[in-house]
């Protein structure tokens, strides 16, 4: 059977506002699948962005939303989380906005270590601005802000979540449909801060500044670029230069916040 | 020919002609006909649903048919 | 039954404020004069069942409490000027979405860091116009730790009755003073919750204005699926570009104040009644102006005091009597003048409006504004 979106999206809100070729649809599907596959209850389920055109995934979807100021989508989430930590959270939005104006609520949040999913689509570039180079942009490529190529080293989204503290850190790529909803499901089964970084293209603001001739040149590139985990313990480091590790990288059992936070209210009642 | 095991539904005010599911189409039943896509060879299709997971704009459904 | 009372420094009052109006969620950042706010709440908000989170930044202790907020819960934040100019946007965002959340300011000099253990009242004006855009505030200005105490609990009352950010802004000098603070009993003090809809989720609107201009809130988790973003936007919460609904929308989230100033003003007035010569001052300046004002009538001066308690909306209506009134009012201020621009505007030229301006971390003392009032007079 065609799988069936249309009952986790808000009647009337499709076509989507993203380009053509633009992976965030693909991703969507896939969180889509990924809250089927863990019998979210919609109406306990809050999915909380920032700003940027990740962003706007929330507003499709039929659940409780909240789309919030550039940067802050998990400091947002953090709130809601410990206000009521029977719903389960997912924060989705890109990589300028997560690791850029709201790297410190990233990493502070990947360091509590609390339970919630963040859909972290890096498609290296600000794309609703219009193509400026992102923390992720790599380094030599052009964006509008880098006419010469860009100077700046990028950030390892995933490396720098697990260094922060995050339990559980992901990765895919948009091509990789199938892989994207299984991984943020067991993200969302995984009791702690959860990262799912989602490798995926701009085909209007970064594809054409930089030399791919079309939608289907930058998802063959992800797809290349991929190498899973276990794959890649087996391949000599020449192989992997340019390629990226996907799959569960990084999975640990340790106290999750909200249940700490528990334990403080026992202290404080006495218990 | 074997008679096909999918039936493709294209949902053209959603599709936005990326071309996507007609690169990745192992069967080449897709086509793009002025930026929409179309089922140019339906009965080639193994409803292997490449092309529905990787639309972005929720454009395609693939059905499968009953063995 | 002899009520409960307590020897509280003002940050403390305003935390045991905050429990009693029945907030159960604290996100904060440190910073002085006003970290004894989170101190407390920090030991008291689990007792109740409340969360106590320190944030990463001030950005994201504002963050933390709009996220609260939406599932239901009554929720604070602590700071001082620094902390507000980071949390501005924040506070422009519970605006637009129309978030009740209530946020304390003890203010102290500034700009930048300022004199961070000094009092000041050099955010007076950042309360109205520190976020972009145009909006409503509310903002309320007590002057001893009593005060604190009810106005805290009335900050939880008006921020939920009106759907929006209420700040309460007390300088330095009240909220590390301590004074005998009565504590009210459980039922004694108003206690206001946010209106809940009353419609099925299905016909659920979350800035639906046809009944009234102030649409119920739902809470996450409650069983009401919707959408809050910080675009202009229509009834249903989905974003909207048009004209006639940005417009509306706009409108109506300034007049659900200004159609209601009667409800949410508040002010005092000493001595009033005959006075000649108006001071016109709140907070810590206030106290001064007190006993300035006894002083001058023992020299036979007829002065008066007016004290707004709600600074915000402006007490427009007062202020212009007394203009009518007097033949001077004199506005003390630890600034370089602020308040007295909103004074002059309204006397409109009626009286005599003159200036106390001090920012050297010492308060405006009683013989300083009896000064004045001789100098203008």
């Amino acid at each position: 059977m065609a799988y069936d979106y249309d009952s986790s999206i808000r009647p009337g809100k499709l076509p989507h506002i993203w380009c053509p070729g633009c992976g965030h649809g693909i991703v969507m599907k896939g969180l889509i699948r990924a809250m089927d596959t863990c019998e979210l209850d919609r109406k306990n389920t809050a999915i909380v962005s920032g700003i940027g055109c990740a962003s706007r995934l929330p507003g499709y979807l039929d659940a409780c939303t909240l789309h919030t100021a550039h940067g802050r989508a998990a400091a947002f989430a953090t709130g809601v989380k410990m206000a009521k930590p029977e719903m389960d959270v997912i924060v989705c939005g890109g990589d300028g906005d997560g690791t850029a104006i709201g790297g410190n609520h990233f990493i502070h949040a990947c360091r509590r270590n609390i339970n919630m999913t963040y859909v972290l689509m890096n498609n290296f570039i600000y794309g609703m601005t219009g193509g400026q180079f992102s923390p992720c942009t790599p380094t030599g490529d052009k964006a509008s802000t880098t006419p010469y190529g860009n100077p700046d080293p990028i950030f390892d989204i995933s490396k720098l979540a697990i260094g922060a503290g995050a339990s559980f850190v992901a990765r895919t790529t948009a091509f990789h449909a199938t892989q994207i909803d299984k991984l943020i499901a067991e993200g969302i089964k995984h009791k702690g801060m959860a990262v799912i970084e989602i490798l995926d293209d701009c085909p209007t603001t970064y594809g054409r500044r930089n030399k791919f001739r079309s939608v289907v040149e930058m998802m063959e590139r992800l797809k290349d670029m991929a190498v899973p985990v276990a794959a890649a313990a087996k391949l000599p480091a020449e192989k992997l230069e340019g390629k990226i590790l996907t799959g569960i990288l990084h999975q640990e059992d340790k106290p999750e916040y909200t249940a700490q936070y528990a334990e403080v209210i026992k202290k404080a009642q006495g218990a | 020919m074997s008679s096909p095991k999918g039936e493709v539904e294209i949902i053209e005010q959603y599709c936005k002609g990326c071309n996507i599911c007609v690169a990745f189409c192992p069967t080449n039943v897709l086509e793009m006909d002025l930026f929409v896509v179309k089922a140019a060879k339906p009965e080639a299709c193994i409803a292997c649903m490449q092309c529905e997971l990787r639309c972005p704009d929720f454009a395609i459904k693939v059905h499968k048919k009953e063995a | 039954m002899a009520k409960k009372v307590a020897l509280l420094q003002g940050n403390d009052a305003c935390a045991q404020g905050a429990v009693y109006a029945g907030c159960t969620f604290f996100g904060g950042y440190p910073i002085t004069p006003s970290t004894e706010v989170a101190e407390v709440l920090s030991g008291e908000l689990p007792k109740v069942g409340g969360k106590f989170i320190q944030m990463e930044d001030e950005i994201a202790a504002m963050a933390s409490v709009i996220g609260a907020s939406l599932t239901g819960a009554k929720a604070l934040t602590a700071t001082s000027g620094p902390g507000v100019s980071l949390k501005q946007e924040l506070i422009g965002y519970a605006c637009i979405a129309e978030t009740p959340c209530v946020i304390i300011n003890v203010m102290r000099g500034g700009p930048s860091t300022g004199m961070p253990t000094g009092p000041g009242q050099s955010d007076v004006m950042q309360a109205k116009w520190g976020t972009h855009g145009d909006h409503a505030a509310i903002a309320l200005v007590p002057a001893s730790c009593q005060e604190i105490y009810e106005e805290t609990i009335r900050a939880f009352n008006l921020a939920e009755k009106y759907r929006m950010p209420v700040q309460v802004l007390y300088d330095e000098i009240v909220g590390h003073m301590r004074e005998r603070v009565e504590f009210a009993e459980p039922g004694e003090l108003e206690v206001i919750d946010r209106e809940a809809p009353s419609v099925s989720p299905e016909e659920y609107k979350p800035y639906d204005d046809t009944k009234g201009q102030i649409p119920p809130l739902a809470s996450y988790g409650s069983g009401y699926k919707f959408h809050v973003t910080g675009l202009n936007k229509a009834a249903d919460g989905f974003p909207t570009t048009k004209a006639e609904l940005v417009d509306a929308e706009e409108r109506r989230q300034i007049d659900k104040v200004d159609d209601n100033v009667a409800d949410i003003e508040k002010f005092e007035t000493y001595m009033t009644e005959d006075a000649e010569v108006i001071i016109w001052a709140y907070g810590s300046t206030s106290r001064s102006a007190r006993y300035a004002v006894n002083d001058l009538r023992k020299e036979g001066i007829k002065a008066g005091l007016f004290r707004p308690i709600t600074l915000w909306p402006f007490p427009e209506k007062q202020t212009a009597e007394l203009a009518k009134q007097a033949k001077a009012i004199i506005v003390p201020e630890l600034n370089l003048g602020q308040m007295v621009i909103e004074v002059e505007r309204v006397a409109k030229g009626d009286c005599k409006v003159a200036a106390i301006g001090r920012v050297d971390g010492e308060p405006i003392n009683p013989g300083q504004i009896a000064g004045k009032v001789k100098e203008v007079l």
